[in-house]
C-alpha cells in the first residue's frame, strides 16, 4: 500500500461534511486543509475555534458530538510556533476530524472550549502545564501533571530531555 | 523543596464542612490518585481529583528515541493492558509508513489483545470487589489472571511488560504448545465467569452497594469525554472495535454489551459481559488462525529473522542499520485509536521525516473518564466514592504518563 500524497486543495475537499459546514458558516475562518492518510485536518483561525467547535457539535445531520482529545505540537524554532490540535469524533457517523489552531510563540493564547465540551477541562490543563499555552475562559487553569512550583514547560522543544540541571 | 507540600489546597466553603484527603496512598484509589473531598459529616459536598503523582514524562522521552525504541515505553503507560498500547502505537506508525500487515500477525494481535482485555477486567473485578468488601472474588480473579500471565510469559518472555508487537508485525512466532494452552484456558474460563457472577450478581449486599450508585447520564458521559464501559454503562453504543475496525476486527463477530442506568452495577455488568465476548473473540481467532508470515515484507523497517542474518549479507546490513540509525518515517501525522479495556486509547504520532518521532501523544481513556467522578459522587456518601472510583476502572500510569 503506497502512500498517496496529501491533498491540500480546498476545492477538491469541500464535499467533506465537516469542511462543508464550516465553509457554509464562515469561509474566512479556515486557514488551510489537509487530507492525508485518510485523515482530515482543518486549520482554523484562532479567534473562531470555539464557534467552529460549537457548530460542528450541533450540526443537524453530521454532528461531531464527541471530543476525543486536545493536544499540542511545538514547531520551535519556526513560527507560528504552536499547533493546538483537537480531535473530534462523530459517534453516529463513525467519522473523525482534526481541527488545528496555530499560535505564535510570543502570545500563545487561545479561547478555551470547556464551554462546548466539559471534557476539554483536563486536556487543556495538560497542554497548559506541559506547553505553556493559555486557554482564556478556562474555569481552573492550573498545572495538572507537574508540581505547582515547577519551572518551565517540559514538552516544549527548547526544554532539555533530562530537564534543567 | 516547596513542592513536597501537597498542592492544591482547597478551603471549606461552609462552616459545617471539612476537607478530607483521600490518597495518594489510599488502597482504594488504585495507585496514586489523591482525591480531595469536602465533606459534611458522611456526605460529600465537593470532590476534586488531584493527579500527576506518577508523571514520568513518557511523551518527552519518546521524542528522544527511535521509532522502534518507543514500543517498550508504551507498555509502561497502562500497565494492565500493555499489549493494547503496543498495538495502538504499532498501528499508528504503520499507518504513517503505509504498511500492510500480514493476516496471521493481525489475528495473533487480536487474540492477544482480547486476552489482555480479560486480564485487565479480572484485575478490575478483583480490586473493585475488594474495595466494596467482597474479599473472595479477588482470589478467584487472580487465579485466572495467573493463567493469562503464564500465556504472556510463554509468548513474550515477560508477564507484564510484554513489548511483543513490533512495527510491521510481531516479534517472534508463538512457541510450540501456545495455541493448546490458550484453547485450554478458553475451555475452562466460561465456568469461572459463572463463579464470579454467582458470588456477586445476585448478592444482596453487592446490589445495595452498586445499584443506583454513582449514576451518570448518557449526555453527561459524552460531554465529559467518557469512553469504554463507563460510557456504555450509560447506554451509548460505541465500541471502536466494531465501529471503526482496526487490525482485522471486522472479521470477528461479537456483541457490545450495554447498560441502561449508568450506575456502578451497569458498568459492572458491561464488563462482566465483555469478559464473555472477549473469550468468544479469542475462540474465533483460534479457529480461523491463518497461516503465513508474521512480519511485513519491508526489509528497511522490519528486523530480519535471526537465521537470515547468519546466511544473507543484506539481512545483516539492514539489521545493523535499523539498530544503529533507526528507519525514517515519511513526514505526516496520524491519530490512531483503539478500544482498550478502559475506553478509547489514542496515539497521535507526528513525524518530521527523521528516524525519531517528532511528537507522540497518548490519549488516555482514564484521564477523560476520571472527569466524570465529581458528577458521580457529589451529594453522596464517602463509601460511594470508593465504589465510583472502582467502577470507572482507572489506571494511574495511563492518566499521568
Amino acid at each position: 500500500m503506497a502512500l498517496a500524497p496529501p491533498i491540500t486543495d480546498l476545492e477538491k475537499l469541500k464535499t467533506h461534511p465537516a469542511l462543508a459546514s464550516l465553509l457554509d458558516w464562515n469561509p474566512g475562518a479556515i486557514e488551510g486543509v489537509k487530507f492525508d492518510r485518510d485523515e482530515m485536518s482543518i486549520v482554523i483561525d484562532r479567534a473562531h475555534i470555539r464557534d467552529a467547535c460549537t457548530l460542528l457539535r450541533d450540526h443537524r445531520e453530521f454532528a461531531f458530538e464527541f471530543l476525543s482529545d486536545v493536544t499540542c505540537v511545538d514547531w520551535y524554532p519556526s513560527e507560528p510556533r504552536f499547533e493546538v490540535i483537537y480531535h473530534l469524533l462523530s459517534i453516529s457517523k463513525k467519522e473523525r476530524v482534526r481541527l488545528k489552531v496555530r499560535l505564535d510563540g510570543s502570545s500563545p493564547v487561545v479561547e478555551s472550549i470547556t464551554a462546548v465540551w466539559p471534557a476539554a477541562n483536563y486536556f487543556e490543563r495538560e497542554v497548559f502545564d506541559l506547553f505553556g499555552i493559555r486557554f482564556s475562559g478556562h474555569p481552573y487553569l492550573r498545572r495538572i501533571m507537574m508540581p505547582e512550583d515547577w519551572n518551565g514547560n517540559p514538552l516544549r522543544k527548547d526544554y532539555p530531555v533530562e530537564g534543567y540541571r | 523543596m516547596a513542592h513536597l507540600t501537597p498542592t492544591p489546597v482547597i478551603e471549606p466553603l461552609q462552616d459545617r464542612t471539612m476537607i478530607l484527603n483521600m490518597g495518594p496512598q489510599h488502597p482504594s484509589t488504585h495507585g496514586v490518585l489523591r482525591v480531595i473531598l469536602e465533606i459534611d459529616g458522611e456526605n460529600v459536598v465537593r470532590i476534586m481529583p488531584d493527579i500527576g503523582y506518577l508523571h514520568t514524562g513518557i511523551e518527552k522521552t519518546c521524542e528522544a528515541k527511535f521509532y522502534q525504541q518507543v514500543v517498550p515505553l508504551t507498555d509502561r503507560i497502562d500497565y494492565l493492558c500493555p499489549l493494547t498500547n503496543n498495538l495502538c502505537y504499532a498501528l499508528a506508525v504503520e499507518k504513517l509508513l503505509g504498511m500492510e500487515i500480514p493476516p496471521k500477525a493481525q489475528w495473533l494481535r487480536v487474540l492477544l489483545n482480547e486476552l489482555t482485555r480479560i486480564n485487565s477486567h479480572l484485575v478490575w473485578l478483583g480490586t473493585h470487589a475488594l474495595d466494596i468488601g467482597a474479599m473472595t472474588v479477588f482470589l478467584y480473579c487472580f487465579r485466572e489472571r495467573e493463567d493469562i500471565l503464564r500465556i504472556f510469559e510463554m509468548v513474550s518472555g515477560q508477564r507484564m511488560m510484554t513489548s511483543y508487537f513490533r512495527i510491521g508485525g510481531i516479534a517472534l512466532e508463538p512457541p510450540l504448545g501456545f495455541f493448546e494452552k490458550v484453547r485450554d484456558f478458553a475451555d475452562r474460563f466460561p465456568s469461572r465467569v459463572d463463579e464470579y457472577e454467582n458470588l456477586l450478581t445476585g448478592n444482596p449486599i453487592w446490589l445495595m452497594r452498586t445499584k443506583g450508585i454513582a449514576r451518570i447520564t448518557a449526555e453527561d458521559a459524552i460531554a465529559l469525554g467518557a469512553t469504554g464501559p463507563t460510557l456504555r454503562g450509560s447506554g451509548v453504543d460505541l465500541d471502536l472495535r466494531r465501529d471503526m475496525p482496526y487490525s482485522g476486527y471486522e472479521n470477528f463477530k461479537f456483541k457490545v454489551p450495554l447498560g441502561k442506568e449508568g450506575d456502578v452495577f451497569d458498568r459492572y455488568m458491561c464488563r462482566v459481559a465483555e469478559l464473555r465476548e472477549s473469550l468468544a473473540i479469542v475462540k474465533q481467532a483460534l479457529e480461523g488462525m491463518p497461516e503465513g508470515p508474521i512480519k511485513a515484507n519491508m526489509p528497511k523497517v522490519v528486523l530480519p529473522d535471526r537465521e537470515k542474518m547468519k546466511t544473507e549479507m543484506e539481512a545483516l546490513i539492514y539489521h545493523f542499520k535499523i539498530i544503529t540509525e533507526g528507519f525514517s518515517v515519511p513526514a505526516g501525522e496520524v491519530y490512531q485509536a483503539v478500544e482498550s479495556p478502559r475506553g478509547e486509547m489514542g496515539y497521535y504520532v507526528v513525524s518530521d521525516g527523521t528516524a525519531k518521532p517528532y511528537r507522540v501523544h497518548m490519549r488516555a481513556a482514564c484521564l477523560a473518564n476520571l472527569q466524570t467522578l465529581p458528577l458521580m459522587c457529589e451529594g453522596r456518601l464517602i463509601a460511594d466514592v470508593v465504589a465510583a472510583i472502582g467502577s470507572i476502572d482507572i489506571v494511574l500510569g495511563e492518566i499521568d504518563r
